[in-house]
């Protein structure tokens, strides 16, 4: 740990700040800190002045670190010695061309040239179409068999490829492959005016329009110094949070309909609207987009928002609550759920699972406990009960989140602050810097790395949606399950594929 | 059984009645533009400066509705002296060239292809395309199907695959990724057939417009009947569309 400079959540550091290590020392510490329990929120690569560079930052419970090193051209893949790092080693080896030997499982990520015009890794041509020079995983045998689907899939729902290996009616491998809805958004925003950054990044995910936007605006307003008042900070907390809901209660109805009990589909499905309605109420935008600009928010609360909100919460929390226990009470619904699409802690805390998906397997954490932003410091966390790592797990840990929501909201509303709305204009950065912030978005632990070059232009822009980590865990959820139970395991992630594919 | 039916009583029936009843959405809702032509030239070029999307013809006093993403920075420049968004929901128009607005759009059905009126007038079904959509116009296109707004009782559908479809319904900005899924999709399509182009993205690339790896405007790829701009369209944005372009 010695080598490691400790980090704030949304801190400003100078870059000559991060301590260089010799490669192999890098590598070593990294290796220590990620085998006693350290998790990784960053490892990528990034070049400055001609020089490729490997930046890592991780998480113990409660503290941020960050190392860097020169990057070699090829180097011994440190998930060899551990998995933690198995997408990050291939998304370098995709961006930059840097070969990492011995990794178990080298393929890419999104299918996309490397950023240095070097040698393909992959060996890929991407004249062809994805997934190019790759042959699935196969599993052989007299009794196997193997299913494809997508990239387009039979409802309205991102592209993405899944591909089973069964034997009868059990998936003993499910293989997913990602990266058709790569739009190369990280290249984007290191090269576009800076006007348009906010709307770029409300678009890596809509569905976590609030979460990444966040996390941009608290670094811009770290890099450029902008203070952002208690007001503001309220109103992005309440986003944050009706975000959360939102989503929530929208999957719960989806998990209700993949298992045929129609009626709190249905009552879900329209209860998840009103939540949307709300946050344009906020917004203007059904999804929050224009909400959160660096400085502040673009839109205040008025008393006449407060008053539909309070109004609204207090209605529909009601009605939550019974449908809610419509759904959790059905015997074929439990059925269904419980056992089903288990992840155990041990394979959880190895893959590095977040948000829901880590909380139902036991893994209690919630960025907005460990690094608390805006106004989460004084606010009390949320506790899950069941952590079986199962669908039902995954399901009342949503069910316990969107309770926990509506008494954070009931808080903040209570709070009122005034403040004034704030227009997207340009700030000066501070020149070779580095900031990472973090939010719990709904899906877990989204977070962005921004690096200054001398001039204060943005050098490196790196996002990491919480989909990033959690997609293996849905892979491994479906280990020796019956095929027919995928649609249900899915849901119960319900992982975003745009920001995983960027 | 008993919770099913209290559950049933307390929920009612929440279907809306648009369009025999009008729905007037929140006052912050950003809808058609009102653009004021006479408002002092500097500001309006204040306007088109600050806007993300380049989506502001200043000379002119035109906005692009394909463009478009409706943050609405403009009005809160201008205090709405420049461009104003109104409560207006019906956004959709049958022709590119009448994305380019002062905020008096065409009648959609005026300008519906009178033949897919006939055609798909009564049945319509549609298969959704994802091409690099971020999630928000499909999950907004997903809602169609929820009680609110019950989308099947209009005789129009989602299904599952394109040989059960009389059109597809594109959202993204269609990533270079998605490009040979996207054509296998329309190829399949039985003709005659529609497009229909949803959100900033699909129509114009959307805030992803000029990154090498997205096509970003589907028109250049399938000739587009029917435009919903937004970002994402309001679920009523796309209801009205299909109606308007169809019935």
């Amino acid at each position: 740990m010695d080598n490691l400079l400790k980090i704030a959540n949304g801190e400003r550091i100078k870059r000559s700040d991060i301590p260089s290590l010799p490669f192999h020392v890098f590598r070593q510490e990294l290796l220590q800190f990620a085998v006693n329990g350290g998790q990784i929120v960053h490892y990528f690569a990034y070049e400055d002045a001609g020089v490729l560079m490997v930046l890592a930052i991780v998480r113990s419970d409660a503290a941020l670190y960050a190392a860097a090193a020169e990057a070699p051209e090829a180097y011994h893949a440190l998930t060899a010695d551990c998995e933690k790092f198995h997408m990050f080693e291939r998304e370098i080896a995709e961006q930059y061309g840097v070969r990492p030997y011995e990794h178990p499982w080298l393929k890419h990520v999104r299918y996309h040239a490397n950023y240095r015009q070097r040698e393909d890794v992959f060996g890929n041509d991407y004249r062809q179409d994805i997934p190019g020079n790759y042959d699935y995983f196969p599993v052989e045998g007299e009794a196997i068999h193997e299913v494809a689907v997508g990239p387009v899939h039979a409802g309205i729902i991102e592209p993405g490829h899944f591909r089973f290996q069964c034997i009868g009616e059990e998936v003993l491998h499910l293989e997913i492959q990602l990266g058709y809805q790569h739009r190369g958004v990280e290249k984007m925003l290191t090269a576009v005016p800076r006007k348009r950054l906010p709307v770029i990044v409300e678009g890596i995910a809509g569905d976590t329009a609030i979460g990444h936007s966040l996390c941009y605006a608290q670094a811009i307003e770290s890099l450029g110094s902008l203070p952002v008042d208690e007001g503001a900070s309220i109103v992005r907390a309440i986003a944050l949070e009706l975000e959360r809901i939102a989503n929530h209660i929208g999957d719960l109805g989806a998990l209700s309909g993949d298992v045929a009990f129609n009626p709190p589909a249905a009552y879900f499905g329209r209860l998840r609207g009103e939540f949307l309605n709300l946050l344009l109420v906020l917004s203007g935008n059904r999804f929050g987009k224009g909400l959160v600009r660096p400085g502040g928010v673009a839109y205040t609360m008025g008393q006449e928002q407060r008053r539909i909100l309070i109004d609204k919460i207090k209605e529909t929390k009601l009605e939550i609550a019974h449908v809610c226990d419509l759904l959790f009470t059905a015997h074929t619904v439990q059925a269904r759920f419980d056992h089903t699409g288990t992840v155990d802690r041990e394979t959880a805390e190895k893959l590095g699972l977040v948000g829901y998906a880590g909380r139902a397997s036991g893994i209690a954490y919630d960025a907005r406990v460990s690094f608390p932003t805006e106004c989460y410091a004084g606010l009390p966390a949320s506790i899950n009960n069941k952590t079986d790592g199962d669908v039902a797990s995954r399901a009342a840990v949503r069910r316990e989140e969107v309770e926990h929501s509506f008494l954070l909201i009931e808080t903040l509303l209570a709070r009122e602050v005034a403040t004034e709305s704030v227009l997207a204009g340009d700030c000066k950065l501070a020149p070779s810097s580095l900031v990472v912030t973090i939010n719990e978005g709904w899906r877990g632990e989204v977070s962005h790395c921004l690096l200054t070059d001398a001039q204060g232009e943005i050098l490196r822009y790196k996002i990491k949606d919480p989909s990033f980590h959690n997609w293996t865990g849905l892979a491994m959820a479906l280990r020796h399950q019956g095929i027919s139970d995928f649609p249900l395991c899915n849901k119960s992630f319900n992982l975003s594929y745009c920001g995983f594919d960027l | 059984m008993l919770t099913i039916i209290k559950n049933r009583m307390e929920q009612g029936c929440r279907t809306s009645r648009y369009p025999k009843t009008p729905i007037t959405l929140n006052n912050r809702y950003r809808g058609m533009p009102k653009i004021h032509k006479n408002c002092p030239a500097a500001l309006m070029k204040k306007c088109a400066d600050l806007c993300p999307q380049e989506a502001i013809d200043a000379e002119n006093a035109l906005l692009d509705l394909g463009r478009c993403v409706f943050c609405g920075q403009c009005e809160t420049l201008s205090k709405g002296d420049c461009i104003q968004f109104t409560q207006n929901f019906e956004l959709g128009v049958a022709r590119k060239e009448h994305l380019l607005t002062n905020g008096n759009l065409p009648r959609l059905a005026d300008n519906a292809k009178k033949h897919f009126k006939k055609l798909f007038g009564r049945s319509l079904q549609l298969r959704q395309v994802s091409a690099a959509g971020c999630n928000a116009c499909e999950a907004d296109t997903n809602v169609l199907n929820t009680p609110f707004f019950d989308l099947a009782r209009f005789g129009i559908q989602f299904v599952a695959s394109p040989r059960h479809a009389d059109g597809i319904h594109v959202t993204g900005p269609i990533s270079k990724n998605m490009h040979a899924a996207l054509m296998a999709t329309y190829e399949a399509v039985p003709a005659p057939k529609v497009v229909i182009a949803s959100g900033s993205c699909a129509i114009s690339g959307g805030p992803f417009r000029g990154s090498p790896e997205v096509v970003g405007d589907l028109n250049s790829l399938i000739p587009v009947d029917l435009y919903i701009p937004g970002c994402p369209p309001h679920p009523l944005t796309t209801l009205h569309a299909l109606l308007n372009y169809f019935k």
